[in-house]
């Protein structure tokens, strides 16, 4: 494996295929933002599959894969896919999901039919023209690569220069177009971006799967950032990363496609995503969940000793508690513990006892509680035998903010719809 | 020479979806005052708003601006578009979202100046969203996501301020924040221009009104135009032949205006 690593980075032409498609992955991966920001990434699907006919008229126009040929050709048809399904959209009562099924495939098996005659003929330069449909790095040529680099230089050079246009445009077109951009022509820059960089990515990744590098890096992105900037920067790296390690992959064996392992890279990116992202992904969500149950647990203890209290009992055992409060002892005796930990429960022989700070927060959770109660019979409507449930979760919930609106509104009232007192 | 309204209509028809909603609209609106554009729900009013902001095509009929072309005043036009017509899980802050109304047509591909930056925190500042202003703006209440909006048309500093359905969705301190804003935009001599379906609330603030019901029903000062009658016309329903045509038109597709025919 290490020397399989060290190869990459000496062999030139493994360093020029890593080169080509890192460069793609990271351009793919800013302009898949603004695809994804505008919700028009199926577009972008239906166009990776358009440009396979203009692969196939550039060759039959120039007899070589000449990679400027082969790109003007892409970007033709991919162009003309795009203002099809603009057109079908515009004058037909076809839906734009049916237009892009029907622009995408019509545009591939043109494309397929194109590339049949293709293998037909007698041209000997033909051989590898089938690598387009699902990538194959390794017929990366230096001028290839070339071509690559500047155009993706263009390419980020306009996102840069356009960058408050077109942040306008994808997040609110109408306001855009009051202060007088011409959001027209913002968009069609946007779908020539996106085309081009399709154009330039098909050689790697095949026509069938090059979408995907536009869209899943800007999908992922979206999890670990709040900010435009922030969210280009990430698409960029890891379209970046998941070129480089798709192409290590692709590698291991002769003759792998490439497309396919890029994807699969892209696959993995997202699946850490899901699991891993801050707030929003899997471990965060089950963390918040665990910390909402143990909040809810500790809280029901201390609402528990505080009932007691007011029937005169202050020392507590276990036994009695779980007569009143039905409980999973595991779960009291892991919570006690923790109360006890943080000062707000002691312990003497069998019997416990809230502390000064247990029977402050206690009072807090009780308040909370018949708080809502009363807002509920007074400002809902609620009857008095109906409250009692959803008072449950809320007391949870109430922040000493909205206890102090609660207070504010309900004119600090001394008692709640079942005339027990709250405390104060 | 000051001119003497802030936007006049002539003769604006527009149709949605191939079906006409607003026939032959024709009113001037004065300087300075909180107008109100009121009407049931689908009478028009937002189409009103977009046509005078040029973001829809006309079937007939033109907006004027300060009696000169949209494009030539475009500067001293704010307009704030329905909460709901944007996707707030876009990734910016509050701050971002109001710094974009000091972008500025000529300057876009230059960046943003300090006092430009200021300007967006006194806006925001106005609306009482300082200690929100690094937040994500899917984060926001309803209402607080209208006063972003209302803080970027604020930053935009124009004299004409359109706004399409504010109070919509809004808590009772937002409609009061947003409220006061308006008088206090008054007091400066602002023009301000408000879509509003609901007649209950908010509308003792309007200094003028235009009701609208596919046609235009009344215009002028609230007192004069808020009659029993007008109300009834605008709120009682649709009118049938109306609807019959409407749909007589879509199904067609029959065109609004006769090719050649010019409005004076």
């Amino acid at each position: 494996m290490m020397d399989q690593l060290t190869y990459f980075f000496t062999d030139p032409i493994a360093r020029k295929v890593i080169l080509g498609v890192s460069i793609i992955g990271a351009v793919s991966g800013v302009v898949g933002t603004f695809s994804f920001l505008r919700k028009k990434t199926l577009i972008a699907d239906a166009v990776s599959h358009s440009v396979f006919p203009g692969i196939c008229l550039g060759f039959l126009f120039a007899g070589t894969k000449d990679p400027v040929t082969l790109m003007v050709g892409a970007i033709f048809t991919g162009w003309f896919s795009v203002w099809s399904i603009d057109y079908i959209v515009r004058t037909s009562k076809l839906s734009e999901d049916t237009a892009i099924a029907l622009v995408s495939t019509f545009f591939f098996a043109i494309g397929s039919v194109l590339l049949s005659i293709i293998s037909k003929s007698q041209n000997s330069e033909q051989t590898g023209l089938k690598s387009f449909l699902f990538g194959k790095a390794a017929t990366l040529s230096t001028t290839d690569v070339q071509v690559f680099f500047v155009v993706s230089v263009l390419i980020v050079a306009i996102v840069i220069l356009f960058f408050k246009p077109i942040q306008l445009v994808c997040f609110n077109a109408d306001f855009a177009d009051s202060i007088g951009i011409k959001i027209n022509r913002i968009e069609f820059l946007l779908s020539v971006l996106t085309v081009t960089t399709i154009a330039i990515g098909i050689q790697a990744l095949g026509v069938v799967l090059m979408s995907a590098l536009l869209i899943a890096p800007a999908a992922s992105a979206r999890y670990w950032t709040n900010k435009l900037v922030g969210m280009l920067v990430i698409s960029a790296l890891f379209g970046f990363l998941s070129g480089i390690i798709g192409v290590i992959f692709s590698t291991v064996k002769d003759d792998m496609p490439t497309g396919p392992w890029i994807v699969f890279v892209l696959f993995l990116f997202t699946m850490i995503t899901l699991l891993f992202a801050p707030k929003k992904g899997w471990f965060s969500l089950q963390r918040q969940s665990k910390k909402n149950n143990r909040k809810i647990e500790q809280e029901n203890i201390l609402k528990t000793f505080y009932q007691f209290s007011e029937e005169g009992f202050e020392r507590i055992t276990v036994g009695r508690f779980l007569e009143k409060r039905r409980m999973d002892s595991h779960v009291l005796e892991r919570n006690m513990n923790r109360m006890i930990h943080q000062g707000c429960l002691k312990r003497q022989d069998q019997n416990y006892e809230l502390t000064e700070k247990g029977k402050g927060e206690a009072a807090r959770i009780v308040r909370s509680h018949r708080l809502w109660e009363l807002y509920l019979t007074k400002r809902m409507n609620f009857k008095e035998d109906h409250i009692h449930g959803t008072a449950e979760t809320i007391e949870h919930l109430i922040t000493p903010e909205i206890e102090k609106e609660l207070l504010k509104e309900l004119n600090f009232p001394v008692s709640d719809p079942h005339n027990k007192d709250i405390p104060y | 020479m000051k001119p003497k309204h802030s936007i006049e209509v002539h003769n604006l028809s527009v149709a949605y979806n191939r079906i006409p909603v607003l026939w032959d609209i024709d009113f001037e609106l004065p300087q300075g005052q909180i107008i109100g554009i009121v009407g049931p729900n689908g009478s028009g009013k937002s189409t009103l708003l977009k046509a005078i902001m040029g973001l829809i095509p006309l079937s007939s009929g033109f907006a004027k601006i300060y009696d000169k072309e949209l494009n030539n005043v475009r500067d001293k036009i704010a307009y704030v578009p329905q909460r709901e017509s944007v996707d707030w899980n876009f990734p910016a802050t509050v701050e971002d979202v109001v710094r974009m109304g000091r972008y500025k047509k000529g300057k876009l591909f230059s960046r943003l100046s300090g006092i430009d930056k200021q300007l967006a925190d006194e806006a925001i500042e106005k609306v009482r969203l300082t200690p929100y202003k690094d937040r994500q703006i899917s984060q926001l209440s309803g209402g607080q996501q209208q006063r972003v909006f209302l803080a970027r048309a604020l930053a935009q500093g124009a004299d004409l301020y359109i706004m399409d359905e504010p109070f919509v969705g809004v808590d009772v301190a937002t409609e009061k924040t947003i409220l006061d804003l308006l008088i206090t935009m008054k007091n400066e001599g602002k023009t301000v221009v408000i879509v509003h379906h609901d007649l209950q609330t908010v509308s003792d603030s309007f200094d003028y009104i235009v009701l609208l019901n596919t046609r235009l029903i009344a215009h002028g000062p609230t007192r004069e135009v808020l009659t029993e009658e007008n109300l009834q016309a605008t709120y009682g329903g649709q009118l049938n032949l109306l609807v019959k045509m409407q749909h007589l038109i879509k199904n067609t597709d029959f065109p609004i205006r006769e090719k050649g025919f010019e409005d004076k």
